[in-house]
């Protein structure tokens, strides 16, 4: 069983530098902060800035709850992070789906990024119990997206 | 930004706690209707009624087990899965947008 990549685009008013840097050494300014393994809004979110780098998060407490790491640092082309959250999203080493960035100019100042989620099927073994995450987990964000879907009607 | 039907099905289906509840048992394990019932302060036909739902979402699935019904977990809920990272990549790419965009105003009208 496979599952087609997540891809996704944005053209970014602000130059690749900018955006690369922006993208990893601020991420904890703006990730949403709902959006977070955390029991309520997450402290910080650091992506560590070389390859074998950690991507992590702190709790209100200063847990580290780590969600991956670096597989490549290309500033300001490209970054590739391995995001080894299992489907309870609980940290696992041994897990790898990869989380591609890159950061294209296309002129004017203009940033065109684009990201790739792969790899996904090897959360699949463990998809039942990702269904029963969203059903209660990840802090009621089930509930947060049901009011944002309803947002975009 | 879309989200697909499938998904805010599902999501609309969880939105009562009880019908979550349900669910949170069978990610657990498999059971028949009874085993929920007596786990739970509601009654039979009541849980009935919420499988169904949770059923005509993709939620769940049930099989035939003698003269019992077992309901599980829908494996195909994995699609639901990736519908959701592509939600969250989605918004974050915006709020990435929205903040890098300002920045660069600001740095701009130094």
């Amino acid at each position: 069983m496979t599952i087609a990549p997540i891809h996704q685009s944005i053209t970014v008013n602000a130059p690749p530098a900018r955006c690369f840097e922006l993208f990893t050494s601020r991420i904890g300014d703006w990730w949403p902060k709902d959006q977070t393994l955390s029991k309520g809004p997450y402290k910080t979110l650091v992506i560590e800035p070389k390859v074998g780098g950690r991507w992590y998060e702190t709790d209100s407490t200063d847990k580290v709850i780590q969600w991956g790491d670096v597989l490549a640092w290309e500033p300001p082309h490209k970054v590739l992070l391995a995001w080894r959250l299992n489907t309870s999203f609980a940290f696992d080493p041994k897990l790898q789906t990869e989380v591609e960035i890159t950061f294209k100019d296309v002129g004017g100042g203009k940033t065109l990024m684009t990201l790739e989620h792969r790899d996904l099927e090897k959360l699949g073994k463990e998809s039942e119990k990702f269904i029963g995450m969203l059903a209660g987990g990840w802090a009621g964000h089930i509930k947060t997206v049901a009011k944002y879907i309803e947002a975009q009607k | 930004m879309t989200y697909s039907t499938a998904t805010q099905r599902a999501l609309s289906a969880l939105a009562e706690p009880a019908r979550q509840n349900i669910y949170e048992r069978l990610a657990s394990r498999p059971q028949a209707v009874g085993e929920l019932a007596a786990q739970l302060p509601i009654s039979r036909p009541a849980v009935s009624q919420h499988l169904k739902i949770l059923k005509e979402a993709g939620l769940v699935t049930e099989t035939p087990h003698g003269t019992r019904r077992i309901y599980r977990i829908d494996p195909r809920g994995l699609a639901a899965m990736r519908d959701w990272l592509n939600q969250m990549w989605a918004r974050s790419l915006d709020e990435f947008k929205n903040f890098a965009e300002e920045i660069e105003k600001q740095e701009k009208e130094k």
